[in-house]
């Protein structure tokens, strides 16, 4: 008979015991396990182009502009339509995606190695906020921008990082919740952290001062560049947990913007899907709920490895997304604690007199207790082409806790 | 006329999420079609510009500008929710302080470690589960709820025996602990009284008398309506009962109930007597042999129950223990009764009130004709003979007059090596024997000496009937059996129930291995300031927090909520843990 106490305590050890560091950047083709030329990655569970939302349809059409498959929104369509491309879940190749959370062959991805147990995963470089492709905006300013990312930016990022000898991410991670972060909806510090470290190494890596100053100012300004590598970080926790015979633990949560997805530890690849929900959220001016596509995107990894919405009571700043007091945010980090297995050890808050962020979301707990988990997230527009209209928070939708409990029921044997 | 106005403050920062949150508050002030609360970068103006907000003011607007417009019905409106933004951004929710309130016992007790009890209102069917939860955390359960199967009961009152835990209820309306009161219950002042009661309401009339009549409570704890029926045996009356028996503050025990089972009750008063301090009984419809019986006083009502408890609490009567009766006199195997009466009536009075102590009281002249004795001549275990019934008179005097054959008996009774206990009776005045104490007190005397050869004790008992007037000497009668060994006393009744006391002694003596098991309840978890936890209706919560005591109330909801199938699975994963 398993024992599911052992394996869960073994399960949420190795989240913890991860050291996930950036050591260094490279083309999706070169890096990303199983890439190939017309292969596009997105966020969430898999999915098929007629099931495909808004948001992640702006965003493929995005990335074969961006790559020169395309020289028109309605040429991309059409390809994508074709069945030319093969559409498959970033967390089938060891990477994760904000948002729409799509990665085309030639883009460049951070490479971030666990150093305790020697796993790595991948994320593409960050747009910063606006209109941005991850939100499913293509208009030409967005994929300019993506080109100078691509041509300038990512080739001096890669020669600092070196230089840099590598970020080790939960060191800043640590640092930055208590700052006020809470590891993904607000990345302020952790990003401020991020770009102190670097800045020094573009400085002295970039080909001109005029190329430095540009990307400098670019991170700097960017609350959220330090997200990307963030949920590589955050899967390679999770990963280095997963398939664990036994454990009921929650190894990956994502969105693809129609479903939302889980994995369990116990239960190996197979995904546990429901419709993905509405985000209650704070708008944008001029967007309103109705704007709004359902939940979308992989950043749940940092829910999922023990910080964003669990981590909330280091964010009081966060609770204006839903409209409460700091002590919803106090609130909802106590309430994570109710479905978690155990408390991070790296990860603390010191509100709660330093006790550690509530680590490893356990499927059983869940079920017991009623009680999905919360994250914090952005929101983008249903329709393909518009980005961003929001943020809030939204819960887990149960039936991908029940499916996976039963599931685990007749795998077991209970 | 639609009316746009525009605010815009220099050098001012708040957060995206505030001013979204602002901008939001202003769009649903009455008389506004929409509004826009931004930084004036270049993007954030395109974003107003969508939606038809841009004034000239905004188009200067900088970066660092916080940028403030509306667009209202007419004038007013616009104005008036313009006015309105300072209030706005410095609102604060209503609920600040309210506490965190956590989904489970566990998270409960990790925020309030110090709480011993754990009330429990939630439906029926989840009641049990939530009721085991507390136990295994070790917490003392109020169980409100009703509607628990009883075998769930059973199952509940058996784990918190063997941890030293109570379960009140299921069904359990009102308990009182340390001055606090628990469900539904009044403000009782402390006192020396505590109170256990299967009822709610019982508890609730007893305890509220008692404060009327100027006395206090200790504790008042409550055990649900089956709790004295034959299936659960009175487990929680019996360890509540165990706990005030502990308790040196507890001076007098009142225990009520509906009719209980007779087995049941039976066992209950067993354990009551060995109390050690007053317990004033009241089982309804519960016929009463007695009013008292050594230290149990039987009221014939909830009211009389109040009334006997203040005045026992008042007037505290000297308790006599089983250390008095010095057991360890008597052999093994001793413990018979044999009454050797000369006087019928003093025979029938002894057989009803025996009847209380002992199972079965045989007679020659039985007031129940099943426990008549076989052979009027042999006795059987405890027997009580007649003998001046014919069988004994023919050809010879009455025993009032004539002891020979009395004495003869003695002898035989005091040979029988089960034989624990002798009674006479010595009826003396006009027409008895002249001097019966000079031949009985002799014999008495060998009887004693007979039995205690052979390495036993005699316990042998008189009631002395008679006048210091009479012409034998009442006192010189007394005198002489007390001095040849025998316990005397004028009275039938004394005389009887000290035989009883006695032989009830002797009987829990060799039966004492089936005690209860499990362990005792720490009396110091009813004695230390109560802090619960609530699960179910809040406002038992409300009112324990207006006691001053604190509880923490649960946001409990239904595991899975409600799905059998994933219930169980839970289940079954938590037992293979």
């Amino acid at each position: 008979m398993i024992d599911i106490e052992k394996a869960n305590a073994q399960a949420v050890e190795r989240f913890m015991e991860a050291r996930p560091v950036v050591t260094g950047m490279g083309k999706a083709l070169d890096v990303v396990p199983g890439m190939h030329e017309n292969l596009l990655l997105h966020a969430g569970p898999p999915i098929t182009w007629d099931r495909m939302a808004g948001p992640m349809r702006g965003s493929m059409i995005g990335a074969l502009l961006f790559e020169g498959r395309a020289k028109s929104p309605e040429e991309a369509e059409t390809l994508l339509k074709s069945g030319k491309f093969e559409f498959s879940p970033c967390h089938h190749h060891g990477c994760t995606g904000p948002m729409a959370g799509v990665i085309s062959p030639s883009m460049t991805c951070y490479i971030v190695e666990n150093k305790t147990h020697g796993n790595k995963c991948f994320s593409n470089l960050n747009e910063g906020r606006g209109k941005v492709m991850r939100m499913g905006a293509y208009s030409s300013e967005v994929i300019d921008k993506l080109h100078w990312m691509e041509s300038v930016m990512a080739p001096t990022l890669k020669n600092a990082l070196e230089a840099a000898g590598g970020i080790d991410i939960r060191a800043v991670l640590a640092k930055a919740l208590h700052m006020g972060d809470d590891g993904h909806n607000r990345l302020d510090a952790a990003s401020v952290l991020y770009t102190a470290q670097l800045a020094p190494y573009i400085a002295k890596t970039a080909r001109d001062t005029q190329t430095a100053f540009e990307i400098i100012k670019f991170l700097g300004e960017n609350a959220l560049s330090i997200l990307n590598p963030v949920m590589a970080a955050c899967k390679t926790m999770t990963d280095a947990g997963h398939n664990i015979e036994g454990s009921t633990i929650v190894t990956v949560m994502a969105r693809n913007g129609t479903d939302f997805g889980i994995r369990v530890s116990g239960l190996g690849d197979q995904w546990f899907t429901a419709p993905a929900p509405k985000v209650k959220a704070l708008y944008f001016p001029g967007f309103t709920e109705e704007d709004a596509n359902p939940d979308i995107g992989d950043s749940t990894i940092t829910e999922t490895a023990g910080i964003g919405g669990f981590a909330m009571a280091t964010a009081p700043a966060l609770v204006t997304f839903i409209g409460g007091a700091p002590k919803d945010a106090i609130n909802t980090t106590l309430d994570m604690y109710e479905i978690t297995y155990a408390e991070h050890k790296q990860f603390t808050i010191p509100f709660l007199d330093f006790r550690g962020t509530p680590t490893g979301i356990d499927v059983r707990k869940v079920i017991e207790k009623n009680l999905p988990p919360r994250v914090n997230t952005g929101v983008a527009h249903k329709n393909p082409g518009v980005g961003q209209v929001g943020a809030g928070v939204v819960s887990a939708p149960m039936k991908v806790f029940e499916d996976a409990l039963v599931a685990f029921a007749e795998r077991y044997g209970f | 006329m639609a009316t746009i106005k525009t605010e815009i403050r220099s050098g001012v920062y708040y957060d995206s999420a505030k001013l979204m949150q602002l901008q939001r508050s202003l769009a649903s002030l009455p008389g506004i079609q929409d509004a826009g609360v931004i930084m004036g970068t270049e993007s954030n103006k395109e974003l107003l510009a969508h939606i038809n907000l841009v004034t000239p003011e905004v188009e200067n607007a900088k970066p660092d500008d916080l940028v403030i417009v509306v667009r209202g019905e007419d004038e007013k409106s616009a104005s008036a929710a313009l006015s309105k933004v300072d209030e706005l951004l410095t609102a604060r929710k209503s609920g600040h302080d309210q506490e965190y309130q956590p989904h489970s016992i566990e998270a409960a007790a990790e925020m309030l470690p110090e709480s011993s009890w754990v009330l429990v209102s939630v439906a029926g069917r989840y009641a049990a589960g939530v009721a085991r939860e507390a136990l295994r955390l070790g917490k003392h359960v109020f169980l409100f709820s009703d509607n628990v199967p009883v075998e769930e009961e059973i199952n509940l009152k058996q784990k918190a025996r063997e941890l030293g835990l109570l379960v009140m209820g299921p069904d359990c309306g009102t308990a009182m602990i340390g001055g606090i009161g628990l469900g539904f219950a009044n403000k009782v002042r402390n006192g020396p009284i505590g109170v256990v009661a299967a009822a709610g309401t019982g508890l609730q009339q007893v305890t509220a008398r008692i404060h009327q009549l100027g006395s206090g409570i200790t504790h008042g704890i409550g055990t649900g309506g089956r709790d004295l029926s034959e299936k659960v045996g009175a487990m929680t009356f019996l360890q509540a009962l165990d706990v005030l028996t502990r308790d040196p503050d507890t001076k007098v025990i009142v225990l009520t109930s509906k009719p209980p089972s007779p087995r049941v009750a039976e066992e209950v008063l067993k354990t009551a007597r060995k109390a050690g301090k007053p317990v004033v009984v009241n089982f309804i419809a519960r016929a009463l042999t007695t009013l008292q019986e050594d230290n149990l006083y039987f009221a014939t009502g909830l009211d009389d129950a109040a009334r006997l408890a203040v005045d026992l609490a008042n007037n505290p009567p000297k308790m006599d223990d089983n250390q008095n009766l010095r057991l360890d006199r008597f052999a093994p195997g001793q413990k018979y009764f044999r009454g050797l009466f000369s006087g019928g009536t003093l025979a029938y009075e002894a057989q009803h009130i025996l009847a209380n102590y002992v199972p079965k009281v045989w007679a020659n002249a039985p007031i129940n004709k099943e426990y008549k004795m076989a052979n009027s001549m042999v006795s059987q275990e405890h027997s009580i003979v007649d003998l001046g019934e014919d069988e004994f008179t023919v050809g010879r005097l009455h025993p009032m007059m004539d002891n020979e054959l009395r004495i003869r008996r003695l002898f035989e009774e005091a040979a029988d090596p089960e034989v624990a206990v002798i009674m006479l009776d010595v009826v003396i005045g006009y027409g008895s024997h002249p001097n019966p104490a000079s031949e009985l007190a002799p014999a008495v005397a060998k009887a004693i000496e007979t039995a205690k050869k052979a390495g036993r004790h005699l316990e042998v008992i008189a009631v002395v009937t008679g006048t210091d007037e009479d012409p034998q000497d009442f006192n010189g009668q007394i005198e002489l059996l007390k001095n040849a060994g025998a316990w005397v006393d004028p009275s039938n009744e004394v005389v009887v129930r000290y035989a009883g006391r006695l032989l009830r002694a002797l009987a829990d003596r060799e039966s004492s291995t089936e005690e209860p098991g499990g362990k005792p309840v720490d009396l110091t978890t009813l004695k230390k300031p109560l802090a619960a936890i609530n699960v179910g209706l809040e406002s038992f919560a409300e009112n324990l927090i207006a006691q001053a005591a604190p509880t923490i109330h649960v946001d409990w909801k239904p595991p899975a909520g409600g799905n059998e199938r994933l219930m169980n699975i839970l289940e079954r994963m938590k037992k293979q843990a």
